[in-house]
């Protein structure tokens, strides 16, 4: 047993010397390219003069890059919204048999067993992949200043992912399933999805070689490094033949820890990254810092997974080590934090003009909250009472939506009009959506996260009994349904606003 | 291009450290484990297996765990859970169902816990007939439901508190009662004239 304490201790401080080189090596590199290069995503002389959320101030340079992408873009965008619209009834539906069993419990293939895992999988892989990889390769023409290259391969890995996910979602209601928690496609659909991922990476990396430009600005780290990770995560871990028992509990929560915090969070931080200084025409706050920033989330995020299984039957330095890293998480944190919010605080008021910069402001909370949250219940102390508990889906809630999906919804805002070349036809629906969606995911997490802790309670107490467990929550998710109706029922707006932009634009071209 | 380089290079390396660590170390150390083949577990049989797999299509785990938490960690044994989980529980899952979530009670040892197969059908079938709080949802497609004076069939089970209605399982009702009745994770895992070397 000694020997492995020495390995982890001997990894982790080899690994945090080399990080350390690594920032160090960055920095003075960083030295070199201008200190302008927090500004490289404005145009000379744009600095200082906010992008507002209408398309009559963009300049020609930025329509001409945008134009570049604009098929695939839209039709990524257009995807996901109609995998989230499908994705979030699905929740609903589950939601409401959690205090309504018999709700629809008569047939099959709308059990409560069946539907659950339908809903993760349609929003991580229709909703949220679609959604930060459309608006993350929008950006890639903006970043760099060359066109977006390989436009068909886009397109065919559009196609591939779609179907992947129809074909996948149709398996589940046959009953077609892995058996792993984020991981239930079926393994020949995954190897349909893989490569459709891989796919997304060719026009990145073509595009990237053609630019000229000397420094690559911080969203695009992140970007590169998603479509490098995804890939090898979803294949390891799919990979089903390697792990057996215990082993193959690790590799299942390897991966669904670092599908959001190497996959989905990332293109949410890039995505951040981009829309708030550009909004609010300043750079961002600290452009060093958010090289600490980055790579935090390379190391720690990485390792953090077994804080799911603590308690459970997994080696003890490993877990030690999943809370190490959850910890470590902090650093990164509150370094994107600090830029983040300092720069919102300094430009405050262009809150009140732009309604994507609400989505992305109030993301960019979620992401702190719910960060230091992980942070918190990956203690011991405090695991022990929130594990096993509605807690879990209140933090996966406050992460996947009040984060990615807010910047995601923001994204989508601020790049369809500039794609379409129209503006939002209802402005106020676009408003009213944020607000419902806002008010939705805070009453959905604050239910199930109170619920949680006291069901937690309920199962550590040795006098009381299971059934008080159950009991002591029903209300707490009758509370999540009004939540997620809220959640739905502002999709549904989102809808007509697409629906609405796209529509005017086939009778202007007609 | 020359930036993304020290991306690429980066971005792979960190995850690398941690495949290394949650991977190739697991394997080194629960290898010998497996050679040395300390467990009370046997493997499952035809039924058993496609039960497991019944248990996975609907979606069981989501609700239910199987690992049981050391009494220091939670109520799991006054619960009447069992004792503590171990690695070697495991060694015949594939996939792992471990679960994540305590909707419902543990059912690592549910096998020894709740041995009758009547029970387990007419919880299935409906689990609010046995179990008033219960919120668990009702399998009715996996029967058949039949009204007659006498028992219909060998395996038909009669609802309480009807007249004369009986419940027929079907092939996947009875595989999927044949896995649970299987699991017995509360047996001492080590073979008792080994344990006081």
């Amino acid at each position: 047993m000694d020997r492995y304490v020495v390995f982890v201790v001997l990894t982790f401080a080899i690994s945090v010397l080399g990080m350390l080189a690594f920032v160090i090596a960055l920095i003075q590199k960083q030295v070199l390219v201008p200190p302008e290069a927090a500004s490289s995503i404005f145009s000379k002389g744009e600095t200082g003069i906010a992008e507002p959320d209408r398309t009559g101030d963009v300049s020609d340079r930025w329509k001409r890059l945008d134009q570049s992408a604009r098929g695939p873009i839209l039709f990524f965008i257009v995807s996901s919204v109609a995998w989230l619209v499908i994705g979030s009834l699905l929740g609903l539906v589950v939601s409401l048999k959690f205090h309504s069993p018999e709700f629809l419990g008569a047939r099959d293939f709308l059990t409560f067993g069946k539907l659950r895992p339908l809903h993760l999988n349609i929003i991580t892989y229709g909703w949220l992949s679609f959604a930060g990889l459309g608006i993350s390769l929008w950006l890639v023409p903006r970043m760099t200043k060359v066109p977006l290259q390989g436009r068909n391969v886009l397109y065919l890995a559009g196609t591939l992912w779609n179907l992947g996910v129809l074909l996948g979602s149709i398996g589940l209601l046959y009953g077609k399933s892995d058996g792993l928690e984020w991981l239930e496609f079926w393994w020949p659909i995954d190897i349909l999805l893989a490569v459709a991922g891989a796919l997304v990476a060719i026009p990145l990396f073509r595009t990237v070689y053609l630019s000229e430009e000397k420094h690559l600005y911080v969203t695009m780290w992140y970007t590169i490094c998603a479509l490098i990770w995804f890939p090898v995560l979803f294949v390891i871990a799919n990979s089903h033949f390697l792990h057996t028992g215990v082993e193959g509990a690790i590799s299942n929560w390897w991966f669904a820890h670092n599908v959001l915090g190497l996959w989905v969070t990332p293109l949410g931080l890039g995505i951040i990254y981009y829309l708030l200084p550009k909004i609010t025409g300043h750079p961002i706050a600290s452009y060093q810092l958010s090289l600490f920033g980055f790579w935090g989330l390379a190391l720690f995020y990485s390792q953090v997974g077994m804080h799911h299984l603590l308690g459970g039957p997994i080696p003890g330095w490993l877990a030690n080590l999943s809370i190490v890293m959850s910890v470590g998480m902090a650093i990164p944190v509150i370094t994107v934090a600090i830029n983040h919010h300092v720069s919102t605080y300094r430009h405050f008021r262009v809150l009140k003009d732009s309604v994507v910069l609400r989505f992305v402001v109030f993301g960019a909370m979620m992401y702190t909250v719910s960060s230091l949250q992980g942070a918190l219940h990956a203690l011991r102390t405090f695991n022990y009472v929130t594990h096993f508990t509605h807690w879990t889906v209140s933090h996966a809630h406050l992460g996947l939506y009040g984060f990615t999906t807010m910047v995601f919804f923001g994204g989508i805002y601020f790049a369809a009009p500039r794609l379409v070349g129209r503006d939002w036809p209802y402005p106020r629906v676009v408003n009213a959506h944020f607000w419902i969606a806002a008010t939705g995911v805070l009453i959905y997490a604050a239910a199930t996260g109170i619920g949680g802790v006291r069901q937690g309670f309920a199962l550590r107490n040795p006098e009381g009994s299971f059934e008080a467990s159950l009991a002591v929550t029903i209300p707490y998710l009758v509370a999540r349904s009004v939540g997620g109706t809220l959640m739905l029922a502002s999709h549904l707006l989102m809808l007509v606003n697409l629906v609405a932009l796209l529509g005017a634009r086939t009778e202007e071209a007609a | 291009m020359k930036k993304a380089y020290l991306f690429v290079l980066g971005g792979s390396s960190t995850l690398l450290l941690s495949i290394f660590l949650f991977f190739i170390v697991p394997r080194v150390q629960m290898g010998a484990l497996e050679r040395a083949a300390i467990s009370a577990q046997s493997p499952y049989t035809e039924t058993e297996a496609r039960g497991r797999l019944a248990y996975i299509e609907y979606g069981c785990v989501y609700c239910h765990t199987q690992q049981v938490r050391d009494p220091s960690v939670g109520a799991d044994k006054a619960f009447g859970w069992g004792r503590a989980s171990i690695p070697s529980d495991y060694i015949y899952d594939r996939p792992h169902l471990l679960g994540t979530s305590r909707t419902g009670p543990d059912l690592s040892n549910i096998g020894s816990r709740q041995p009758s197969r009547e029970w387990l059908h007419l919880h299935f079938f409906n689990p609010r007939l046995l179990v008033a709080w219960s919120i668990m949802p009702p399998f009715p497609f996996l029967y058949a439901e039949v009204a007659s004076e006498t028992s219909p069939d060998g395996r038909a089970i009669a609802i309480p508190g009807t007249d004369h209605r009986w419940i027929v399982p079907s092939e996947k009702a009875e595989d999927l009662v044949a896995y649970l009745q299987s699991l017995k994770r509360d047996r001492d895992p080590i073979p008792r004239e080994t344990k006081h070397e």
